[in-house]
């Protein structure tokens, strides 16, 4: 943990104890306290969970303005400055002030601040002014400068930083329109002359670039979720680890990568197979297993049936289908190739073979992937009509809302343990054979087989239903069971980074 | 209009007189302008010639970098450099919104920029993959993204 994230943690436990009368002091002191305690209170974590916390919103520009009063504080600068400080340096506060202690006025050069205090923003007329962008020279023309003195009219000026950040996209490293000057345009400068539209834009995406420059935090990437994640995990962590997180909007998500909760497989591995699954690499491997060139002029051909004397549709040359060699050399053995066992055309059968293996080890793999793909699909139609089986049921047998729920929480968990599945087999094909791909292709059955089990408890017709209501729910509860210990063991394993798999997780 | 009013006072800069090198070939509209550029001293890569620049205005110049290339006329080539694509395009950070273009800048000063641009180079050379490029290269220069990385030149 770099010395930043600390602070981050700190600071949103401070957030906590906002409403309490604690002195500075004291606070720190328990903050410690705290941690201890929360390492006491949950000593059953799983191995597969990570710690993380949810920031709104406002939590993240709180975060920021705790940091820069901070800041402000300990250099003895105005807060607007060392916001620009503090973005230049993507937020790394230990750096900053280290740096300005030695140099501070290449620090505030570099970040495009200059010596000296920022004067009020404010307008003024000038006799004589003519504006270098638009030319104009009218009386009264109401002009702008920062303080490295470069005065524009204030029109020329707003529409300037309006282009920069809505055309752009920029806001941390807005510069004075002059050419070649650096000075960064600050909020001060902002509020003063664009409309509140466009602030608001620039104070969104300042708010972005924070976290974008935060390496603990992420934005949850379910659409309009406008929560962010804040979690320790690096990514030089990520083969040891599978940082799955849950956002307050209840989706579930890689921290790692930022893909939908693909536990138990690591980053590196969804990623080699979802390109696998993306590319023609496999159609090459059908091509190179199924199919064999004409001698003569390579065309492809795919023998699906009939003798082996091949006549080939496009040059019209005929060859033996076994040892590819030329027909006419084959005499008077019809239908049967007498060199057979020729060293080269062993070899290339062995190729062959090894394609086939190949292909079908990976069709293995991928069909039991897909499947599970496809059934989550279909049973996220299924937890819509679990909505309808439980009005109803409501309504015929006379339980009440909360009595029905168990058949929420069992589409719920259904759903849930499919994706898991899922993943399990892309896991799986990148695993070497040993005795732990044993132990994990039996957690893996289990599973599947109580999931399965589950699943077709759905099927009954509703009247069924409420009789099967303990039923259901002790399968719920197992299968959620098998999902842990599944998830468990394989974390287990990859964090003593014990597992053998066909390719480096370093890379 | 924002952007005509700005160019007209460049226009009437312009007619007060040019830097030596410089000519206004056409300005007929706040649309397009054509401008000739030549260098002065006596660099043997341009010696004695004479280059066309085309310059297109958006609404919004100049707070947006106009769009500037060489073309080719009569008599006009198009000069070799390594920042040159042989269709015209010029691969200089001034002239990119985002990057190094700023406000203040001109077409007087953006054909100064590109005059010196030129009588700094000694290689008779194209960019690295100017074929592909030419090929690929839609007419929108926009829509280009460089990467400056070369400041030798």
């Amino acid at each position: 943990m770099s010395s930043d994230d600390e602070f981050m943690s700190d600071q949103l436990s401070d957030d906590q104890y906002e409403d309490d009368d604690y002195s500075l002091g004291e606070l720190e002191e328990d903050d410690d306290r705290y941690l201890d305690d929360v390492k006491d209170e949950k000593p059953s974590k799983k191995a597969y969970e990570v710690d993380y916390k949810v920031h709104s919103d406002e939590q993240i520009r709180a975060a920021q303005q705790i940091q820069i009063e901070e800041v402000s504080s300990i250099l003895g600068l105005p807060g607007e400055q060392c916001a620009i400080l503090l973005r230049f340096f993507k937020w790394q506060k230990d750096r900053l002030i280290e740096k300005y202690m030695d140099t501070p006025d290449e620090v505030l050069e570099d970040a495009g601040l200059g010596p000296g205090y920022e004067a009020p923003a404010v307008l003024e007329k000038l006799k004589g002014f003519s504006c270098e962008i638009c030319c104009d020279d009218e009386r009264g023309l109401e002009t702008y400068a920062m303080k490295c003195g470069h005065r524009y009219c204030a029109d020329c000026y707003r529409q300037y930083i309006e282009s920069k950040i809505k055309d752009e996209g920029e806001a941390s490293r807005i510069e004075c329109p002059s050419e070649g000057c650096s000075r960064i345009v600050g909020s001060k400068t902002i509020d003063l002359l664009v409309p509140s539209e466009i602030n608001h834009r620039y104070r969104e995406l300042l708010n972005r670039t924070y976290v974008d420059d935060k390496p603990n935090l992420r934005w949850c990437p379910a659409p309009n979720c406008e929560y962010v994640v804040d979690c320790a995990i690096r990514p030089t962590q990520l083969h040891s680890i599978v940082p799955t997180v849950q956002c307050s909007c209840s989706h579930q998500f890689c921290f790692g990568c930022g893909y939908a909760d693909h536990l138990p497989c690591p980053c590196l591995l969804v990623k080699k197979w979802l390109k696998k699954c993306e590319d023609d690499s496999e159609t090459a491997n059908w091509i190179s297993a199924n199919t064999k060139e004409c001698p003569k002029c390579v065309s492809t051909i795919e023998k699906n049936g009939g003798c082996n004397h091949m006549t080939c549709r496009k040059c019209k040359h005929e060859f033996c289908w076994v040892c590819m060699g030329p027909w006419q050399e084959h005499g008077t053995s019809w239908y049967n190739c007498n060199r057979f066992e020729e060293k080269s055309g062993s070899e290339a059968r062995d190729q062959q073979a090894k394609s086939r293996a190949s292909l079908e080890r990976y069709l293995h793999y991928y069909n039991r992937y897909d499947n599970h793909d496809h059934s989550a699909k279909l049973d996220k139609d299924l937890y819509v009509k679990t909505e309808k089986k439980m009005t109803t049921l409501q309504s015929s047998s006379g339980l009440s809302w909360i009595e029905v729920q168990y058949l929420e929480a069992a589409s719920k968990v259904l759903q849930q343990c499919r994706q898991t599945l899922k993943w399990t087999y892309a896991f799986a094909f990148y695993l070497e054979r040993n005795n732990l791909t044993y132990i994990f292709e039996d957690n893996q059955k289990d599973l599947e087989m109580a999931v399965e089990t589950l699943s077709s408890l759905f099927e009954m017709p509703t009247d069924q239903l409420a009789n099967a209501k303990k039923e259901m729910m002790d399968r719920t509860a197992y299968v959620n069971s098998r999902r842990i210990i599944l998830l468990e063991d394989t974390a287990k394993v990859l964090a003593e980074e014990n597992w053998k798999f066909t390719v480096d997780l370093k890379q | 209009m924002f952007h005509a009013k700005r160019l007209q006072k460049e226009l009437i800069k312009i007619h007060q007189g040019l830097p030596p090198g410089i000519h206004l070939v056409a300005a007929n509209d706040f649309q397009e302008w054509q401008m000739d550029i030549q260098v002065l001293d006596e660099n043997p890569l341009y010696y004695g010639k004479t280059y066309r620049l085309k310059f297109k205005f958006s609404n919004n110049y100049p707070i947006e970098a106009p769009e500037v290339m060489f073309i080719r006329a009569t008599d006009r080539d198009i000069p070799m450099h390594p920042h040159i694509y042989s269709n015209g395009v010029i691969c200089l950070d001034l002239l990119s919104s985002g990057n190094g273009w700023s406000p203040v800048q001109s077409v007087e000063s953006v054909c100064m920029s590109i005059q010196s641009m030129l009588t700094g180079n000694t290689k008779n050379e194209r960019p690295d993959g100017d074929d592909q490029f030419v090929l690929r290269t839609s007419t929108s220069l926009r829509n280009i993204r460089f990467v400056y990385d070369d400041n030798t030149v």
